[in-house]
């Protein structure tokens, strides 16, 4: 198993990294809290830990910490757009139930 | 599901509490919106992708608004309901607003600012500045997905109190939260990394359409501070489209254009000037109304030719600005340009000659005040860390102080005094049993407060009745990080205390503050013998008093003819306190208070006899 992205986040992911000027990819994980029990993580990693699970996808390194691993093992991050607005969204094949806005969610 | 954006390591923010914050430009001709997304500041866009939106707001009979592109059309068909440049009028009495003849609104003057009547009722600049701000305020929620905690929204540099307060107004009514209010060359400095870079000097030169502002900034320790800001308040992009008007009026030998002619061939004008950017002629193709056909060809040379002298009024601001700052343009590290006018590479020339380097316009000069505002605004709302918080400093464009006794002006903060701050000054009475003090808040830079702007005025009452000059009055003067005022005044011995928070009912045109600088400069001598001769004048009168006051009290102490001397001596004294020659004032001071030295001295030991008198000698402690 593995976390990748689709190669639409991927491209996002390098631009906002290049523009930026730094950074070695992105940190995926959770947090406990939020209205639903868990919610996402979603960070510019300026280095990796050394027990970080660093995936490589489309040419972006993707770090994961070893504890949210379980959680978010699987997931596709996309890049997509909703009328102005536009974002990242997890898709995430842990999830059991999730809040209305799907910010925090359940496994 | 929610869509979310990559933010700094550590900085995740919690479900429900994104902190999406926004910068706004608030513009005279555009305005626009950006905001810092996955780490980048990015402009926000309408629904078809257009970045900026006209400043524009038309009043309909149905008492509907169309704000921006929507309204531009009926600028010609039904310009009394069409406000543009409402920037111009925010916190302005209607006398303060320059060209007011021309322009086609029906203006009410009402207390603090002007009001327009239009078709959907009377409205102020603040209200109508407010419906451009809930534009971009519905467009950034709609673009990032929720409410927002907060905007930073851009002033001009040299906007007072007045102007200030009324962006914020504007702002509240249009339900944004101002985290801050920023100038916008400091927004653009910010904008460009400058923050990040080495210390020193910058020139942020900003030729927007209709206006011209030049600020020198200095960077130290990662703060920014305006050290001088200067400017045209009519001098922009547009000026330029009229110099090419008028050059296609003569070269086709067009007389009177109708009102649709002249719109038609401003629209052609402007159209060639933009081509001239990237090519070294422009055709202009055009049909009047009258069947005329114009063809003609500009050339950049000729181009260059006609709008030569607009360029080289940019330069004498620049150069006041830079003398105010007590700089060369030896010291200018950086030049940054501003506002959609400085794409005109003879305008990119003229400023790269003057400053020996070339300007840095890498950045979109149109947006670059937009993404700095998102910038700060992003840290403001704590979505960076805390280490490279910034602090920006702007200054007081003119002097606040006080009016003392004689109509003379106390400075209590000086001109380009770095704000926030706070200054204290100890203030006392000038009669015996004083109870009461009004204060009369004043901005400007001459001696003589009827050549000042006045703020404000307030009263502290309740002082214990003292001797003069034995009262301690406390006056603090704060001016808040939005350049905002608040003077309190407290008495040191009894604790009474009265404050007010200066929002001034008029504000001052920077072509006023302009003035007022280049008056005190043009005064410095007549202002000098005129501080000379109030301060004469108080100091004869307070004398004539005191010694009235000991006339009546031991005047028995006198034989006929001393006081016959000394009265010929007050009379004289008052006779020289009506004049303006402040030597003859001193030289009758020093007179009569020769003339009354043995009656103090025989005042004084009758004052010991009578203190003495019934005491035993045992009572005295030496």
């Amino acid at each position: 198993m593995a976390v990748t992205l689709t190669e639409r986040a991927a491209k996002h992911v390098s631009t906002f990294i290049a523009k930026r000027g730094k950074g070695v990819g992105v940190r995926i994980g959770v947090k406990t809290s939020g209205c639903s029990g868990m919610s996402y993580k979603l960070e510019f990693a300026d280095e990796a830990a050394p027990e970080d699970v660093v995936f490589e996808c489309h040419g972006v390194k993707v770090l994961v910490d070893p504890k949210s691993l379980p959680y978010v093992d699987g997931t596709e991050l996309d890049f997509a757009r909703e009328g102005l607005n536009e974002g990242f969204k997890f898709n995430n094949p842990n999830v059991k139930d999730q809040c209305g806005c799907g910010e925090s969610f359940n496994v | 599901m929610a869509l979310l954006q990559i933010s700094e390591p550590g900085m995740s923010a919690a479900p429900h509490q994104h902190r999406l914050a926004v910068g706004i430009d608030l513009g005279t001709t555009n305005s626009l919106v950006a905001t810092v997304r996955n780490g980048i500041a990015v402009v926000l866009q309408d629904e078809v992708g257009r970045s900026l939106l006209p400043s524009i707001v038309r009043y309909k009979a149905d008492g509907g608004v169309d704000v921006g592109y929507a309204a531009q059309g009926t600028q010609a068909t039904d310009p009394r309901n069409t406000i543009v440049s409402a920037k111009r009028f925010m916190g302005r009495g209607l006398k303060d607003v320059s060209h007011i003849e021309s322009m086609p609104y029906d203006f009410l003057d009402a207390e603090g600012m002007v009001r327009l009547r239009t078709v959907a009722g009377v409205k102020s600049p603040v209200e109508t500045s407010a419906e451009i701000l809930r534009v971009l305020r519905e467009r950034a929620e709609a673009s990032l997905g929720g409410e927002l905690v907060g905007a930073v929204i851009t002033v001009p540099a040299y906007f007072d109190d007045a102007q200030r307060q009324a962006t914020k107004d504007a702002a509240k009514l249009a339900g944004l939260n101002v985290l801050r209010l920023l100038n916008e060359p400091t927004a653009a400095a910010i904008a460009y990394g400058l923050d990040n870079a080495s210390e020193g000097v910058y020139a942020v030169f900003d030729l927007g359409g209709g206006t011209f502002d030049i600020s020198i900034l200095k960077l130290s320790r990662g703060v920014f501070e305006v050290l001088a800001t200067n400017g045209d308040a009519s001098l922009g992009g547009d000026d330029f489209d009229q110099r090419v008007y008028c050059w296609i009026l003569d070269d086709a030998r067009i007389t009177f254009p109708s009102i649709e002619d002249t719109r038609r061939l401003l629209l052609k004008a402007r159209e060639a000037k933009e081509m001239l950017t990237s090519h070294d002629e422009a055709p202009i193709h055009a049909e009047l109304g009258t069947g005329q056909a114009v063809d003609l060809t500009l050339k950049i040379d000729t181009f260059a030719d006609i709008t030569r002298t607009l360029i080289s009024k940019t330069l004498g601001p620049t150069r006041k600005a830079l003398r105010d700052a007590g700089l060369t343009v030896n010291d200018i590290k950086g030049v940054v340009m501003v506002g959609g006018a400085t794409r005109m590479p003879q305008v990119q020339r003229a400023v790269a000659e003057y400053f020996k380097q070339e300007p840095l316009t890498n950045l979109d000069p149109e947006k670059v005040v937009a993404l700095g505002a998102a910038m700060q605004a992003n840290v403001l709302a704590g979505n960076r860390a805390g280490a490279d918080d910034w602090l920006l400093l702007d200054v007081i464009p003119l002097s606040l102080g006080l009016e003392t006794m004689g109509g003379l002006t106390e400075k209590v903060i000086t001109r380009n005094s770095t704000i926030p701050i706070a200054k204290a000054q100890e203030f006392t009475t000038f009669k015996d049993g004083q109870t009461a003090m009004s204060f009369h808040v004043v901005q400007g830079e001459r001696e003589l407060v009827s050549d000042c702007r006045s703020l404000a005025k307030f009263e502290l009452r309740g002082i214990p009745p003292m001797v003069a000059g034995a009262a301690r009055i406390r006056v603090t003067f704060q001016v808040d990080a939005d350049g905002l005022l608040a003077v309190s005044a407290r008495e040191m011995t009894s604790g009474v205390e009265a404050s007010i928070t200066v929002k001034p009912s008029y504000g001052l045109t920077d072509d006023e503050i302009a003035g007022m600088l280049k008056e005190s400069i043009d005064h410095v001598g007549d202002d000098v013998q005129a501080r000379n001769l109030r301060e004469q004048q108080v100091e004869a009168q307070r004398l004539v008093e005191a010694v009235e006051a000991a006339l009546a009290a031991d005047g028995r102490l006198l034989r006929v003819e001393e006081r016959a001397d000394i009265d010929e001596e007050i009379a004289a004294l008052r006779k020289r306190i009506a004049g303006a020659d402040h030597r003859a004032i001193k030289a009758g001071i020093d007179s009569l208070n020769a003339a009354t030295q043995d009656f103090a001295a025989r005042r004084m030991d009758q004052g010991i006899k009578r203190a003495l008198t019934g005491q035993k000698i045992v009572e005295f402690k030496i």
